[in-house]
């Protein structure tokens, strides 16, 4: 019984690692770069539902909506105007770019919403149903549903939407998608947008447990684990990867005795190492093989 | 303009290309003996501080600059080179031989570290350091036994040469030796044809391999020797902190050095002394900042991560050469002028290579 309790906790922040892995992953299929700054973007999602929510006192729904949209348009100019001027640099500099972003990110948020630890209300917040003697708490609840619904509306949107098709034709090869008449640059815009709406969307669901303040931006380094765990490039995958990585986190820690002290902690990094290490294609990986030196 | 008349071969891979070049070093280093004439004990203290950066800096140029290979957390290694130091000179080793087996010990790990996961490339080697930063943080702090834990660890400040470490005269020319010594080292490394292989890894890794660089063995060394100039560097900044605790070596100073690195200039040495100078006043400059801004602002805390970000922002899109690679143009300019062409140092696009089949 106690396994099944951890398993679901265990989901439960797995669902965050995937969404801001999801985030990763999206911009990675489009653009082959990696947004270092995903975990920032999140808390900034976070906080602006801290803003409306909290402090301007709507209404949980419209807020998480208005949120989600405000983050999203953020992520649309963040790469019409600053990310698209890197491209034809090396790799490292994308790298860098994203990290100085972060940096600019948790900087703004601390100058503008301090440095204190906030919270809001939502619906959940309290709340728990027993289930078999099963403790299920309604945040908890809440994230596993939210993930959901968001990853079949992703995926409807994908499969059968003109621009999800657009989006996939651009991943898919650029210059081809070029002559069918895609506005390439427009839709890798809105790939940016779409996975800071996810990661806004994490930010939102992830605030009545750990609250808002600038250190929920280290969830984006845990999520490097989910995504390379999936395999860096398949969205179902990511899911998959972030619910092992919450898994094996809730599972460390309640057998740490027979571990290691500490092992809680870095275990989603442990296991992004080993996977790196013994089987670096990942689970889900669509590529055929990833070339070794 | 100056041209090189060249008579011998050995010209090209000479350290001094002319004798300019001779002078005006000589002149520098020359100043640097002089400096605790004028300076007093804070400036000493902070151009020692300089030095350290700089020796941290050689490491990951070698690494970043020269062979091509991200490292997000090079904090690793000067934590490392702190703690090993510490505690060897804690069991009573003398200064003169701790330092070698620092190296040594840092040496090890870069290699033990870097055969396994330099098989990756570009961003997954990125992230693959950046966990391991996070991970030897964490080993700092449980690995009680050696480290001192959360508790911290004194830095014994034994005597050398009949001198105190408290000494900050004495101190930074430590430091400055260490640092010319380094220097010295990179540049022979960097001029062999070890430092050739690591240049054509970055350029083109299929080239190189044509070639018959054993890639494998190449990353690895690099990683190494990386390794060992950045614990050195982490072995004096012991004696400059004094105390150590784990939460020093997090991933604010991996990106500490890698804006040092980027600032000062990507592959060139020149740029490690030029973005550790940057880097060391960099609190400076934020203090005066603070003072220009309104109250309401600069008295946050949040100011120093956005700044440093806007640095690193700023550099990447439009110096990405760094400040050396700015006095490189401001130089040329002279030299060239009326006929400069700003074309001469335009941003090259590459094709970026792609993980797709």
């Amino acid at each position: 019984m106690q396994l099944i309790q951890l398993l679901i906790d265990g989901i439960a922040s797995g669902c965050i690692y995937g969404l801001v892995a999801l985030g990763f992953v999206l911009i990675y299929k489009a653009t082959e770069t990696i947004n270092f700054a995903q975990g920032d973007i999140l808390m900034l999602g976070a906080f602006v539902a801290y803003s409306l929510i909290g402090i301007m006192g709507m209404d949980y729904l419209t807020g998480f909506a208005l949120t989600v949209l405000i983050i999203a348009v953020f992520g649309f100019f963040l790469d019409a105007v600053v990310v698209r001027q890197i491209i034809g640099q090396p790799a490292f500099a994308t790298v860098m770019l994203t990290i100085g972003l972060g940096f600019i990110f948790r900087g703004f948020a601390s100058i503008y919403w301090g440095t204190d630890i906030f919270s809001f209300s939502t619906p959940f917040s309290g709340k728990i149903t027993e289930f078999n003697g099963l403790i299920i708490s309604y945040v908890n609840l809440s994230i596993i549903i939210g993930t959901a619904i968001l990853m079949s509306a992703l995926y409807f949107f994908f499969t059968f939407s003109k621009i999800g098709v657009a989006m996939r034709a651009s991943s898919e090869n650029q210059l081809a998608a070029y002559y069918m008449g895609i506005p390439v640059k427009f839709i890798f815009s809105l790939i940016w947008s779409i996975s800071a709406g996810v990661a806004a969307v994490a930010g939102v669901l992830l605030a009545p447990i750990t609250l808002v303040d600038t250190s929920i931006s280290l969830i984006g380094l845990k999520a490097f684990a989910a995504a390379v765990l999936g395999g860096f490039g398949s969205i179902p995958g990511a899911i998959v990867g972030g619910i092992i990585i919450g898994i094996v986190e809730q599972l460390c820690g309640t057998y740490e005795n027979y571990l290691f002290e500490g092992v809680r902690e870095i275990s989603a990094y442990l296991v992004l190492i080993l996977t790196l290490i013994i089987y670096p294609r990942g689970l889900f990986s669509d590529k055929a093989e990833v070339k070794k030196v | 303009m100056r041209f090189i008349f060249k008579t011998k071969y050995s010209q090209d891979i000479n350290i001094a290309k002319h004798n300019g070049d001779r002078f005006w070093y000589s002149l520098l280093v020359l100043i640097m003996v002089a400096l605790p004439l004028v300076l007093d004990d804070f400036y000493l203290g902070e151009i020692s501080y300089i030095c350290i950066l700089s020796i941290a800096g050689i490491g990951l140029m070698i690494l970043s600059g020269y062979t091509g290979l991200a490292s997000l957390g090079h904090a690793a290694f000067l934590g490392v080179g702190a703690y090993t130091h510490a505690f060897l000179l804690t069991n009573g080793i003398p200064f003169y031989a701790s330092i070698p087996i620092v190296i040594i010990v840092s040496f090890l790990v870069g290699a033990i570290i870097g055969i396994p996961i330099l098989r990756l490339t570009g961003m997954y080697l990125a992230i693959a350091t950046l966990a391991l930063g996070f991970i030897a943080e964490h080993v700092f702090i449980k690995w009680e036994h050696f480290t001192g834990g959360n508790r911290g660890l004194p830095v014994p400040q034994p005597e050398f040469l009949g001198m105190s470490f408290y000494d900050s005269v004495f101190f930074y020319y430590v430091c400055l030796v260490f640092l010319i010594a380094a220097m010295f080292a990179a540049i022979n490394i960097l001029r062999s044809p070890t430092g050739r292989a690591f240049v054509a890894i970055r350029d083109s890794e299929i080239a190189a391999q044509s070639l018959g660089v054993n890639l494998g063995l190449y990353k690895a060394l690099s990683f190494a020797i990386s390794g060992a100039f950045t614990g050195l560097a982490g072995a004096l900044l012991a004696h400059y902190i004094g105390y150590l605790a784990p939460d020093i070596f997090n991933i604010f100073l991996s990106l500490t050095l890698l804006l040092l690195i980027v600032v000062g200039g990507m592959g060139s040495l020149h740029g490690t002394v030029f973005g550790a100078i940057f880097v060391g006043f960099l609190p400076q400059l934020i203090a005066i900042c603070r003072d220009y801004l309104p109250s309401t602002i600069g008295s946050q805390p949040g100011l120093e991560p956005m700044l440093f970000g806007l640095i690193l922002v700023f550099f990447i899109l439009y110096e990405p050469l760094g400040i050396y690679g700015r006095w490189m143009k401001i130089k040329l300019f002279f030299e060239l002028f009326p006929t400069y062409k700003r074309q001469t140092f335009k941003k090259q696009k590459v094709f970026t290579k792609s993980d797709r089949v």
